[in-house]
């Protein structure tokens, strides 16, 4: 949850008052909201937090970092759709006694 | 130059690691305080590729371990009622509630969403005016500026059915409060700078600084005496930031210093953090494991109050319970390693976690079971002695 991805702004446009953008991750493009980082145009690499841009950095660093935390593993997780991450979330199964209460029968 | 491949080819991070080696005279005990961060030093052996007095302890930043159960149970009592659409981040889905998770209260009954931006459930909100819409709304100072932002747009829109629940904690009090806690020998008997004593230095997480810059560190680094380095994720980011702290400390400096300058600023982001001061005001906060830290997060402002989920379900009865065996809060302080635990990968395993630190992939229990951290440092030192 705490990392923020660098990723390239495309297009920027007014949605309800908010100064938005679309961003290319490496490939995926989200929406995502320029309203703190009003220094950002068309072009510019920015690093994102949940939909946010934060920063402007440059684009050396922007596409290195995305490499790395594509082969780091962390990409998926940050910018997967909803659907991935209820896959995710299903192929974690759990006890049913987070208490821990069956763990400690089990001894 | 702080780069993946670049690590991998090896030349500048062994460099580095040998520089880290001959600069080091003595030992010492150096934090990471961002969840992030663990990952990446675990992942890539980072801790491994120091000299063997340096070590690495585990910080308390990943929201999802330090959310407090209460709030995890809160959170799923709403999630559960008729009329609602609970949104979250996906690594909130699995984190272990007294009795089930996010994930199964969708299963039984809820209608819970994961978005990948807090403004997706405000879009929710506006296209289901007879349903609530809440935001789980946790984190650090990085996801805050996207939650306030929410807030105040469903405000402007005056969206009657959106809130947010919200359990923001911040980084400077977390430091504080390990600088500060009984037991830790730096508030105590041992001088500072003493080997064997906890926390010496600490690395600050770099993507929470690019939000609120690092202003609000020097009294830190001052009061405690501590160098503070702003630090990224990479691997040679992490060994850099590292090198600086071995180098303050083997001089006995404690300054902030930032080691992640192509990402942050010392003021940080100015706008976020206008609206952040608007939507939000400091509040006492709990953290899991830890307890209650004073002035350690935020909550709702009063122009905002009436968007608090607690304030509009009004939530009662909730019975909560935590594993008698886990150690999170041990760990989470930087007390114990993750393998420390007698529970660890026995009755705890990210299949069957007993505390959020198992759960999230952020967590320091997780990342030393994916990547096979089964011994403490001290057991790995003996192990190479054995070997000799």
């Amino acid at each position: 949850m705490c990392l923020a991805i660098p990723g390239k702004v495309e297009e920027i446009t007014t949605e309800g008052g908010l100064r938005m953008g679309r961003v290319n991750f490496g490939g995926v493009v989200k929406r995502v909201c320029l309203d703190y980082v009003p220094e950002v145009e068309v072009g510019d690499y920015t690093i994102v937090h949940v939909g946010f841009a934060l920063s402007k950095i440059d684009e050396e660093t922007a596409e290195q970092t995305l490499k790395d935390f594509r082969e780091m593993g962390v990409l998926d997780e940050e910018l997967g759709s909803e659907e991935e991450a209820f896959t995710r979330a299903a192929a974690a199964p759990q006890s049913a006694c987070p208490g821990g209460s069956c763990a400690v029968e089990k001894h | 130059m702080k780069y993946l491949t670049e690590f991998r080819n090896g030349e500048i991070a062994q460099r580095m690691a040998r520089e880290i080696a001959a600069i080091t005279t003595r030992p010492w005990k150096i934090m990471e305080v961002c969840g992030g961060q663990t990952h990446s030093i675990i992942r890539n052996g980072i801790d491994q590729m120091l000299p063997a007095g340096i070590e690495m302890i585990h910080g308390p930043g990943c929201p999802v371990c330090v959310t407090p159960l209460e709030l995890i149970d809160k959170a799923l009592a709403i999630a559960a009622q008729p009329g609602v659409i609970f949104c979250s981040f996906g690594d909130m889905l699995r984190v272990p509630g007294t009795e089930c998770d996010l994930f199964q209260v969708k299963g039984a009954c809820g209608d819970v969403r994961v978005v990948y931006s807090p403004l997706d459930a405000v879009e929710l909100a506006a296209k289901n005016p007879d349903k609530q819409v809440v935001f789980f709304g946790v984190g650090f100072e990085t996801t805050a500026p996207a939650n306030a932002m929410s807030v105040h747009l469903a405000k402007r829109r005056g969206l009657k059915n959106f809130s947010l629940l919200v359990s923001h904690v911040l980084v400077p009090p977390a430091i504080s409060a390990i600088m500060e806690s009984p037991g830790h020998p730096n508030g105590e008997d041992l001088p500072l700078g003493t080997p064997g004593n906890k926390v010496q230095a600490f690395l600050l997480a770099g993507h929470v600084c690019s939000v609120m810059g690092y202003w609000e560190y020097p009294p830190l680094a001052e009061k405690y005496r501590v160098p503070l380095v702003v630090t990224g994720f990479e691997p040679l980011d992490l060994l850099d930031g590292i090198r600086r702290a071995v180098v303050q400390l083997e001089a006995g400096r404690h300054e902030v210093e930032n080691a992640y300058e192509r990402v942050v600023t010392f003021e940080g982001n100015r706008a976020a953090q206008k609206l952040l001061g608007e939507v939000f005001e400091v509040t006492d906060r709990a953290w899991r494991g830890i307890g209650v830290i004073p002035k350690s997060g935020w909550r709702l402002s009063d122009a905002y109050r009436e968007f608090d989920a607690e304030e509009r379900f009004q939530i009662s009865g909730i019975h909560t319970q935590e594993s008698a065996l886990c150690r999170a809060g041990d760990v989470l302080r930087g007390a114990i390693k993750p393998a420390e635990c007698g529970a660890f990968g026995k009755e705890c395993t990210p299949r069957h976690p007993l505390g959020a630190t198992m759960v999230s992939s952020e967590g320091a229990c997780a990342a030393y079971y994916n990547y096979g951290r089964f011994l403490s440092a001290e057991e790995l030192a003996k192990t190479v002695v054995s070997c000799q």
